[in-house]
């Protein structure tokens, strides 16, 4: 790939052709506001943010600017000053500014562009604020809309439409009253959604937020457990729990993008009904047993039923290991090769 | 059928028409005309006719522009020069044929003018009368004097005479004569039309579009909707001439759904066009094969927007996107394609028929040709007109617009639609170009064009326009979302007496934001209004902010009271006013609870002139 | 899958899905798909009995009878044929026995197999057209295909027609089962089949028996164990006495489960290793609870045959135990006395270790071991620890030299409908629930999406038969009957309902036929009669 020289701000860069200079910029370690970009999406250039000055050409936005060679770029100037503090301004002042309540409080982008662009009370006192009320979408048991939080980004709209594509979402109405809706402004659980939640993990604000997950103390690298894509994740774990799961960016398979039942299917795991004792049925019942009880009366009897009596179905659930095993053990042990296992089913 | 055979059906049919021995009355029926009452109008002709048994033919035709003397009826007698009658209603039109078709009185008080060879005593020439003599009407040629709906009258007045012409020429000498012609776009940027057709011609990738964009969204604009529904050919001919020029086969005219009748007649037109072999296979027998597809708009302003046009078209909501790339590119699906607006094409029918030289004519030295604006607000003769560019507004207004209504004090033009901006008195004289309106702080746009006098508020003004393009934006970009919709509250707490110190200074802040900032059109012109009233008005603001509305418009700064010495005690207001507010004894002096009064002005208007004893009040 | 996912997805211009609704079943993969053919335009054929979500986004979608897929697909080749599409070069220089494929296609046009796929013949051509113009084209495939008393032949016939279209071997091509399961694939490459020992080394073959009795220092059999419905038979007959279950639910996952509970109530003495209560476990003698996927350390292989490590989140619950350390205490217990041979004891630290053993024994896994999986994993065969695995298979040449055409004829299925049980049902998945619904439905959130099994119902149907959509209805077939809601919907075509196997109580396999495929011995989970009324 041709590899292009330019500077930012005085910055020798170099950039591979074909980049954007936000993309550019971002990469050389110089940042540049931005709400919209996603390093996952086709960049649309609507948060007007990313704003930038290249020598001839005037101001434009940087996400939407492919690099060329010898390109001289500014990130700042008294023009860019204007557009993007007054952009700013207007998104805080209309929007949820109750930060501490958010989910995303920290890792909000909007904050982060705050800081970058730095907020002074006075400035924001002039200004009108009209702060929204309009209903949050509860009817998702893994997720909630708040439009009040939303900025409009089309992040979401973008993830449904060219990541999942499923396109279940998309701006409506017009001017001020614009949101982001499912057709005919219903609940999304009533839209095409497929609850994939891949729009709420990269909404940059907390108008997407997850309703059940917390934040992790530490994460797992791990194979996800339903179907046989073998989606890489990372389990999000709080003491002995999984409270969060997340998709594995690096793994070929999926990079990083889950399906419903393997960002949110995980509640199981820790289901009050799992086994926890060996089991013994005693006339009829179950009774509790030890290991060394329930292992040595399966022993006991196994013995009497070596050969071709015997038969074991193994698992497609369980890994290649425990696999290999069971067909030893039936094998090797009890003697036949009566092992099978549901591929079929 | 060749396109000579075509020609001579169509001159035969013209002449026939106009050496007829019956009389033919052309009655204005376009959307304008209608609803001024035309359709009863024809109505009441075609009664008067049956009932007289006088023979004579009725011919429904488009607009002359004529709006201020809408509905408009004229009647060719065998003979004699046409003559136009205005302000026909149903019993006039019943008059006109017992009078002037029976008896020959050609009621001269009720005509306008005369049209074609001869005069008759007592009525001027119509292209002579003061609204028509400053205009130079090309593009509008047809408009009012041939039926819409029949292919053969635009043949015969040359149509089609371009196309042919161009269909024998190379692409690139087209393109040349375009650029030797000036035509620049007339949907509002002027941007030089050869150059998007260069552009596009050059671009990479098939198949190519071209787009007629026929979504007149502006309010008070109607120059579109009149040219389509009354010479729709002149458009379509335009179209055909892109498409060959640029390489494409198909072409879409995007026409707002609000234009039933407009679309009606592009769709007569494009049967008629099918039937004669003008689109289709191998049009005129040349080999060039194209064919136009007609796409209704769903009501959004900014779809008139090139790119929210394209992603109406390809059935995606209509959300502008950042240029570059151009759709001259990258346009409809990805292709290369050509968005040229209606007047445009017209334009450029014009420049294949008669020659670059000729259109270059007129206009100024960077604004070639003629252009068309709909002469609207508190003008004596609002209507369509056609101009050729470096006219002065001064002559708009008074010339052709007669002046102010009431001879009240002209305040303010504004060009441009919502997004243009207000231009004051000192700058009456001021050339009308895209350069000159430019450097004074408006646009051309597609040529609305609004005038204010001595009672309109400049700052009520501002917060009207913006509040229309606030509730028509896209809602996808942060400064025309949230930046129309800071200025708006801004302005409302201004006309509300609610303004705070600072208010202009942030508004200039904000506008500047958002016309630096948005991503379409509609954004980076949309504070052109709070613009330009701030720079030439900035009174006005300054007034609000302490409390007073110099034009008595913002009800919350003014109040009505009732003048003691002048009150009779008539009670006529008292009577009048909605909500109770005035009290009373007959023959005592009436006053105002201020508190009660909802500011509606009522009691002002009916208080009887001679004794004018209300009036309206501002500040302390 | 013959090649990955990530070249399908990236480099396919054209997908031809066929029995598989990915984007319920393998939603990832089916997001993959959408990608391309929303955002780099790639082309969508789909052949499915029900109007599956990825129809809307197909160019064409060939709407067969279910059980007509080698109609279906011999139609297609035959047009391929007929038309001189096909890929002439591939054709002559990397298969054999194309004239017999030829001759077999040959009575197979559109207009023929009209009547047994219900497609226009029109349809066919223009999808074999589409097709031959959509180089390289993806073939996906799941359960629609293999689930039938014809499945390997089904497979041949996928297999034939990517051969064809010159479509193997190359990125963005291929033959691609999905595999249901998380470790489907890696439970076959194991040796988890009664034919074959690991990584496919036959039963039958002595140089293989010699191989594993040397590891493990026993004594083998030659002749193939029995299939899961072959060991639910026998232990029915008595001929099975004992089962040892890791994992598996048939009480809901096997086809006709009141003879499955005929059959597991029939043993002398059943182990059920799981996580749950199943309703496999309720019949067990002894329970013996195990580990969840997130407790666990060891290798799973996905159905692009990539094998992926995955580590321990969380430990089990209370006294439950990583499985491995179950199977080799078990072991201990019976074999007192060790046997002699390099693999012939129990003792292992870690899976690791285990693997170790695999892959000395296993050539297509001979290059595996944890320590290379982290991040990407590695795709067999891997046979030695330099070699980078393998994305796309038969590059250049097929494992036997040419690849070989192997003409297939078109069966019914085994139990065609008649005026007793008038419909077809067919059964599948649907995206809230995977598999017997074990974990899922222990999920309080894919609950709330999607609470209870439905059986889709044709409008035409529904109407004849007086059902309406939400109502109670009862499925009857030869084996047994379940009542459910009915679901009226078009996506479905009249004469077929659809029902999921995610809910015991209103169970799908009650009503399926066992009925095997004689060589791949799967059951014919997409075809059987039966009659639908509604309950007042």
């Amino acid at each position: 790939m041709k590899t292009l020289s330019l500077t930012i701000d005085g910055v020798a860069v170099t950039a591979r052709e074909g980049m954007s200079v936000l993309e550019c910029a971002l990469e050389a370690g110089i940042y540049i506001p931005h709400l919209c970009h996603h390093p996952d999406l086709k960049p649309v250039g609507v948060c007007r943010l990313c704003l930038v000055e290249i020598a001839g050409r005037g101001m434009t936005i940087s996400c939407k600017t492919p690099v060329e060679e010898g390109m001289v770029v500014r990130t700042e100037s008294p023009d860019i000053e204007l557009a993007r503090r007054v952009a700013v301004e207007l998104l805080i002042v209309n929007h949820h500014a109750d930060c501490l309540s958010c989910a995303k409080d920290g890792a909000c982008k909007l904050q982060e562009i705050a800081r970058h662009v730095g907020i002074e009370e006075e400035r924001l006192q002039r200004l009108r604020r009209t702060t929204s009320t309009l209903p949050v979408d509860s009817s998702n048991p893994f997720f909630l809309r708040d439009p009040n939080r939303c900025v409009l980004c089309g992040i979401c709209v973008r993830t449904c439409e060219e990541i999942v594509g499923a396109s279940a979402i998309d701006y409506a109405f017009r001017g001020y009253a614009t949101v982001i809706s499912t057709l005919g402004n219903r609940p999304i659980v009533q839209s095409r959604c497929e609850s994939c939640g891949e729009c709420v993990a990269r909404c940059p604000v907390g108008a997407l937020v997850p309703r059940q997950e917390r934040n992790p103390a530490r994460e797992v690298r791990s194979i996800c457990a339903y179907c046989g894509v073998g989606c890489g994740l990372y389990l999000g774990v709080r003491g002995n729990q999984v409270v969060r799961v997340r998709g594995a960016a690096e793994s070929p398979v999926n990079r990083g993008r889950l399906c419903v039942k393997g960002r949110y299917g995980h509640a199981y795991i820790g289901h009050p009904e799992r086994l926890t004792t060996p089991l013994i049925r005693r006339d009829g019942r179950f009774v509790e047993a030890t290991w060394e009880e329930a292992l040595d009366l399966v022993a006991t009897r196994l013995a009497g039923y070596r050969g071709d009596q015997f038969a074991a179905l193994t698992s497609a659930r369980c890994t290649n290991e425990e696999n290999y095993l069971l067909q030893k053990f039936t094998r090797a042990v009890m003697g036949t090769h009566n092992i099978d296992h549901c591929a079929r089913l | 059928m060749t396109f000579e055979e075509l020609e001579r059906r169509a001159q035969h049919e013209w002449q026939a028409l106009k050496e007829s021995s019956v009389p033919l009355i052309q009655v204005g029926t376009a959307t304008c005309g209608r609803s001024a009452g035309a359709s009863a109008v024809v109505d009441a002709l075609r009664e008067a006719l049956q009932k007289e048994a006088v023979p004579a033919l009725i011919m429904e035709v488009g607009c002359i522009g004529l709006c201020f003397a809408e509905p408009l009826v004229t009647i060719h007698k065998p003979g004699r020069p046409a003559i136009c009658y205005g302000h026909v209603n149903p019993e006039r039109a019943t008059q006109l044929v017992s009078e002037y078709l029976l008896k020959d009185n050609p009621l001269s008080d009720w005509a306008l003018g005369t049209v074609g060879e001869g005069s008759v005593e007592g009525i001027p020439e119509l292209f002579q009368i003061p609204v028509l003599k400053p205009q130079v009407r090309r593009i509008l040629r047809n408009c009012g004097f041939i039926d819409p709906t029949n292919i053969l009258h635009y043949v015969a007045q040359g149509g089609y005479t371009g196309l042919a012409r161009a269909l024998g020429m190379e692409r690139q000498q087209i393109i040349d004569e375009i650029r030797r012609a000036g035509l620049r776009g007339r949907g509002g940027a002027g941007f030089p039309t050869w150059r998007k057709w260069q552009f596009c011609l050059e671009a990479p990738g098939e198949p190519k579009y071209v787009v007629c964009n026929a979504d007149e969204g502006d309010p008070g604009a109607f120059m579109n909707r009149s040219l389509l529904e009354s010479d729709p050919h002149s458009v379509l001919e335009g179209l055909l001439i892109d498409g060959y020029t640029i390489g494409a086969r198909e072409g879409y005219i995007y026409c707002r759904a609000e234009y039933p009748l407009a679309l009606e007649r592009l769709h007569i037109a494009l049967a008629q066009m099918r039937e004669h072999g003008l689109v289709g296979e191998n049009i005129l027998g040349s080999g060039f094969s194209f064919d136009i597809h007609i796409k209704e708009g769903a009501g959004a302003f900014v779809c008139g927007e090139e790119t929210a046009l394209i992603a109406s078209i390809e059935g995606r909501r209509g959300m502008p996107r950042p240029r570059p790339p151009f759709p001259a590119t990258s346009g409809l699906w990805g292709r290369p394609t050509v968005i040229n607006n209606v007047e445009t094409l017209a334009g450029v029918s014009l420049i294949l028929q008669k020659g670059a030289e000729w259109f270059a004519q007129y206009g100024s030295e960077k604004s070639k040709g003629t252009k068309t604006f709909a002469l609207v607000g508190k003008v004596k003769r609002a209507g369509l007109i056609e101009v050729p560019l470096g006219i002065t507004l001064r002559e708009i207004v008074y010339g052709i617009g007669g002046g102010i209504l009431g001879d009240k004090r002209f305040k303010a033009v504004q060009t441009g639609g919502p997004s243009g901006g207000c231009l004051p008195e000192s700058l009456l004289d001021s050339p009308v170009d895209y350069e000159s309106l430019t450097a004074a702080g408006s646009i051309m746009g597609s040529g609305g064009m609004v005038v204010m006098d001595e009672d309109t508020c400049m700052v009520d003004v501002a917060r009207y326009f913006l509040d229309f393009t606030q509730k028509e934006s896209c809602g996808e970009c942060v400064p025309c979302r949230l930046g129309t919709k800071q200025m708006i509250d801004i302005l409302t707490d201004i006309t509300a007496g609610k303004g705070r110190v600072g208010d202009v200074e942030l508004l200039q802040e904000v506008a500047l934001a958002v016309k630096k900032g948005s991503l379409c059109g509609l954004g980076q012109t949309a504070p052109n209004p709070v613009l330009t009233t701030i720079r030439y008005f900035r009174d006005e603001y300054e007034a609000h902010e302490q409390g007073r509305c110099p034009s008595k418009v913002c009800k919350a700064l003014i109040r009505y009271r009732i003048v003691p010495d002048k009150c009779k005690g008539c009670q006529i207001c008292s009577r009048a006013c909605p909500v109770g507010a005035i009290s009373g004894e007959r023959r005592q002096v009436h006053t105002i609870d201020a508190v009660k009064c909802i500011r509606c002005g009522v009691c002002l208007e009916v208080c009887p002139a001679r004794f004018g004893a209300v009036e309206c009040v501002t500040g302390q | 899958m013959t090649n990955s996912i990530a070249d399908i997805v990236r480099d396919a211009r054209g997908f031809f899905v066929i029995g598989s609704n990915t984007t319920e079943q393998h939603p990832v993969i089916g997001m993959g798909i959408r990608e391309a053919v929303k955002q780099r335009g790639a082309g969508l054929i789909v052949a499915d009995p029900r109007r599956i979500p990825l129809t809307r986004l197909a160019a064409i979608h060939l709407q067969h009878r279910a059980g007509s897929d080698i109609a279906l697909l011999n139609a297609l080749m035959n047009v391929l044929i007929g038309e001189e599409l096909y890929d002439k070069a591939f054709v002559a220089e990397r298969t054999e026995g194309f004239a017999e494929l030829q001759a077999a296609v040959a009575r197979y046009t559109p207009e023929a197999t009209a009547d047994i796929t219900g497609v226009a013949p029109e349809l066919v051509r223009r999808a074999a057209r589409l097709m031959a113009g959509l180089r390289p084209l993806a073939l996906l495939y799941a359960m629609g295909i293999t689930q039938h008393t014809t499945g390997h032949q089904n497979v041949l016939a996928c297999a034939n027609l990517q051969m064809l279209l010159g479509n193997l071997g190359v990125p963005g091509g291929g033959v691609n089962p999905l595999r249901g399961q998380n470790n489907v694939q890696g439970a076959c490459d194991m040796g988890g089949l009664p034919n074959y020992y690991t990584g496919y080394q036959p039963v039958a073959s002595d140089e293989a028996r010699r191989k594993f009795e040397a590891a493990w220092g026993v004594t083998l059999g030659s002749a193939p164990g029995l299939t899961v419905v072959e060991m639910l038979n026998g232990a029915e007959e008595g001929r099975i006495r004992a089962m040892y279950i890791l994992g598996e639910n048939p009480m809901v996952s096997d086809p006709d489960v009141n003879h499955v509970r005929r059959s597991l109530e029939g043993l002398e003495f059943l182990v059920v290793q799981d996580v749950f209560l199943t309703e496999t476990a309720e019949l067990a003698d002894v329970v013996l609870p195990g580990a969840a996927l997130a407790e666990k350390s060891g290798t799973l292989t996905n159905t692009e045959r990539r094998v992926q490590l995955a580590s321990p989140a969380v430990s089990p619950p209370g006294q439950a135990r990583q499985d491995w350390e179950i199977i080799c205490d078990l072991a201990k217990r019976l074999q007192k006395e060790p046997p002699q041979g390099p693999f012939a004891g129990w003792d292992y630290r870690s899976p690791a270790q285990v693997m170790e053993e695999i892959a000395a024994l296993t050539p297509i896994y001979g290059g595996v071991r944890h320590e290379r999986l982290g991040g990407q994993g590695l795709q067999w065969p891997c046979p030695d620890l330099d070699h980078p695995g393998t994305p796309i298979l038969h590059v250049g040449r097929f494992p036997r030299g040419l690849g070989r055409f192997v003409p297939v004829d078109w069966l019914p299925p085994a139990e065609q409908p008649d005026e007793e049980y008038p419909l077809v049902l067919t059964t599948g998945r649907v995206l809230y629930h995977y598999h017997t619904g074990s974990l899922t439905r222990r999920v309080p959130g894919l609950m709330e999406l999607y609470p209870e099994g439905r059986v889709e119902i044709h409008p035409d149907d529904a109407l004849k038969l007086g059902i309406v959509d939400g109502g109670v209805v009862r499925v009857s077939s030869r084996r047994g009957s379940v009542t459910a809601r009915a679901e009226v919907t078009q996506r479905t075509q009249p004469g077929l309902v659809f029902m999921t196997f995610h809910f015991a109580e209103s169970a799908a396999n009650v009503l399926t036929i066992a009925a095997l495929d004689p060589v791949a011995k799967i059951p014919e989970y997409k075809a059987c009669a039966v009659r639908v009324e509604p309950v007042a």
